[in-house]
């Protein structure tokens, strides 16, 4: 039995191996497409990824040497989650790959995990690699002082985007972030103005803990406190479309009334949506149910733009472009002004979305 | 005094083979439950006639909740049943193998827009493609389960880990969403009958199994083969081919069930979708009274099984169970069936049984 064991674990650490080994989450070198050929080529070719990848690379190379010869190569090290996790996580990974190229001047390395000791794992990893920049998202809060402490020592400047962690201050140059309390704010404020006579809330929350979840429900429950909001139901619904649906149709079952959904995602918008289509409640603007959800996903703006949602916050992934500045700044000599950068978010009401604002904001 | 002690062990005996049998478990479970409902708030069986959003006759309320959603779970209950019968183990991979799937299907709908403004190729092809793909990705567990006689749990859990990333390189990591409203229609309703359509897909899975299992030999091969591998095969058994057979039969219920999946909300999250949905469909079969270990089984107590699950989960949404906590609530169920169905426990409660009677017949006798 226990000889059993050892081989199901070993066999296990073989998997993440393997896995890593596919392309998704080791620290490996990958330069993002930078031409829009090669980005066609990846359309037609999705089918077979390990060879596309490779072709990408090529591709990008090819594009990259003239510029990459100018200057030595900034060599960064990024750490995210990962990017098959939502699609804000994928327009994340995909602004950073843009950003940090060759062409850019970066030689960068991507760390894949959803898991907080094999982030820290990565980050160990980077060090010894020698890098410049440690750039992370982290999994989660806890646990980054002593890797923080090594990437000090060996002269490695780190800095944290997306999500912050508890660690001193001094341990990183900046924080790119957004103010998940102030999404909520904005949406709950959005929510006041409609003056209904009643408010009768249903919440999907996200999963429990995250800062995310934690931001919006925060100004969700002051207002219900204060304002005397009903919460007909507040329940997690984990990111996640399906449970938000049965979540949903089970407080259409029980016979109990409603006007709003305060969904903190789209997906979980968008699983309510379809279990009040079910039971033909009307919802949208000048409709019988608010729906609102957080992200701003292309399509769930779409949404918003047909009228069959009301308001849809903006969680801004593109933090790129941030950190570069941040890069230049500190590379030039100079000091960053501002240790936490809070990113500027929108709340998007479906009377006034515009074509324009899709195209732009959509994720 | 003879007769009665006749009539004495006939009512006991009667009780104990209820008790033994199979199907008694999840028919307790689901009574169980049934009554609970019944007395905290019979409203619970209400169903009610409506029309949904795009006018179409619907029956809705808890009950025809349960019928909803219990029908990708009871489908998968159905292969995973044979799994565990062959190969005394279980598929950890149906979760991801249902990404993979659902995918599959939304890639040949979409062609290359993932938004299309009409589908690309008919519903029906690109379940047929999903259903080859989704039994080739479990001819690859089955493989590597009978011909390379790997654990199970260990050889599923390379697509388990894999698997969701496969799904999403399939659609380029895009979100493809389909317009079309009849797409809706597997996870919803057809126009004009009111009954939800994942459970006629369900019942249509039944029967085809009870055909196959009362016109072929499947159902005994499967249990021979997992009962004693050794023994089968002098008889003239594959073993081999018999689990592999398994594993592709699971993939053509991941298949179904990944249709419907992807049909309820016309799209795909590949990170969450069927989340978990393995260890629901290994409790299905477990609260069916199957032994985990493979061997004989019973399929009509697992598919129970699969709904008394879903009964479960309905019941604690309606007393706002924090949706959390639901695992939990599922871990109690599988921490009381484990811990009934070790041989320590059951010695235990036939030799009470016993006493008991005896005691009794002793008491009657004095």
């Amino acid at each position: 039995m226990k000889k059993q064991f050892l081989a199901a674990m070993m066999a296990a650490a073989m998997v993440t191996g393997l896995t890593a080994c596919g392309g998704s989450s080791t620290p490996e070198t990958t330069a993002a497409p930078t031409t829009a050929a090669s980005q066609e080529t990846t359309k037609a070719e999705a089918a077979d990824e390990g060879e596309d990848e490779a072709k990408e690379t090529e591709k990008a190379e090819e594009a990259a040497a003239p510029a990459a010869s100018s200057g030595e190569l900034i060599k960064v090290g990024i750490i995210n989650n990962d990017p098959n996790e939502s699609g804000y996580r994928t327009a994340n990974d995909k602004d950073m790959k843009e950003m940090f190229t060759e062409a850019n001047g970066y030689d960068a390395s991507f760390a894949y995990s959803l898991k907080n000791d094999e982030q820290i794992t990565a980050a160990q990893k980077f060090i010894q690699d020698d890098i410049d920049y440690l750039l992370i998202s982290a999994a989660d809060t806890a646990g980054w002082d002593s890797v923080l402490k090594d990437a000090q020592d060996a002269g490695i400047r780190v800095i944290l985007f997306d999500r912050t962690i508890d660690a001193d201050e001094s341990l990183y140059e900046a924080s790119i972030v957004s103010d998940m309390a102030k999404e909520g704010q904005t949406a709950v404020d959005w929510l006041k103005g409609q003056g209904l006579d009643s408010y009768n809330i249903i919440h999907l929350q996200g999963v429990m803990g995250s800062a995310a979840q934690k931001g919006r429900t925060g100004a969700l429950d002051e207002a219900v406190t204060s304002d005397g909001w009903t919460l007909v139901t507040q329940q997690t619904a984990e990111w996640n479309a399906e449970k938000a649906q049965q979540i949903v149709q089970s407080v259409i079952d029980s016979g109990e009334s409603f006007n709003v959904i305060y969904a903190e995602n789209d997906d979980m918008a968008k699983g309510a949506v379809a279990a009040l289509d079910k039971a033909n409640i009307s919802h949208g603007v000048g409709k019988d149910v608010i729906v609102m959800g957080f992200d701003c996903n292309k399509w769930a703006l779409e949404e918003l733009l047909n009228q069959n949602w009301n308001y849809d916050g903006q969680c801004n992934p593109f933090q790129a472009s941030y950190i570069n500045e941040i890069i230049k700044t500190i590379e030039g000599g100079g000091t960053v002004a501002e240790k936490v950068v809070i990113m500027e978010e929108k709340g998007f009401d479906a009377s006034e979305i515009t074509q324009e604002d899709v195209d732009k904001y959509g994720i | 005094m003879e007769n009665k002690e006749m009539k004495k062990t006939g009512v006991s005996q009667m009780f104990r083979s209820l008790l033994s049998r199979q199907i008694f478990i999840p028919i307790a479970a689901l009574l169980l439950l049934a009554v609970f409902n019944l007395v905290t708030d019979p409203s619970f069986y209400k169903i009610t006639f409506g029309y949904n959003s795009a006018g179409d006759p619907v029956l809705s309320g808890y009950l025809m909740t349960i019928l909803d959603y219990g029908s990708e779970l009871a489908i998968l209950a159905i292969g995973m049943t044979l799994v565990t019968a062959a190969t005394g183990g279980q598929d950890i991979s149906v979760g991801a193998a249902i990404a993979i799937s659902g995918s599959v299907v939304l890639r040949v709908l979409c062609g290359t827009n993932s938004r299309p403004e009409t589908l690309q190729a008919p519903i029906i092809v690109a379940f047929l493609i999903s259903c080859v793909v989704a039994m080739m990705f479990g001819a690859f567990n089955g493989v590597l389960v009978a011909y390379f006689r790997i654990q199970p749990m260990v050889a599923t859990l390379i697509l388990f880990t894999a698997g969701r990333s496969i799904a999403a390189w399939i659609n380029n990591n895009e979100l493809p969403i389909i317009s079309e409203p009849s797409f809706g229609y597997f996870g919803g309703f057809i126009p004009g009958i009111p009954v939800p359509t994942p459970f006629f897909i369900a019942a249509a899975c039944m029967a085809v199994t009870a055909l196959l299992l009362r016109f072929t030999n499947l159902g005994l091969y499967t249990q021979a083969v997992g009962i004693n591998e050794n023994s089968s095969r002098l008889n003239g058994l594959n073993p081999a081919f018999i689990k592999f057979l398994t594993f592709v039969l699971l993939g053509l219920c991941v298949a179904v069930a990944g249709l419907i999946k992807v049909s309820r909300l016309s799209s795909i999250n590949y990170s969450v979708i069927a989340k978990d949905i393995e260890m629901d469909a290994i409790l299905a079969v477990a609260l069916g009274g199957n032994a985990l270990s493979g061997g004989k089984f019973n399929m009509a107590a697992s598919i129970l099984g699969a709904y008394v699950i879903q009964f479960l989960t309905t019941t604690l949404y309606k007393f706002n169970v924090q949706s959390d906590a639901l695992s939990a609530y599922k871990a109690v169920v599988v921490i009381v069936l484990v811990v009934l169905s070790t041989p320590v426990v059951r010695e235990w409660l036939s030799a009470l049984w016993k006493n008991v009677s005896r005691g009794q017949q002793g008491k009657e006798a004095a």
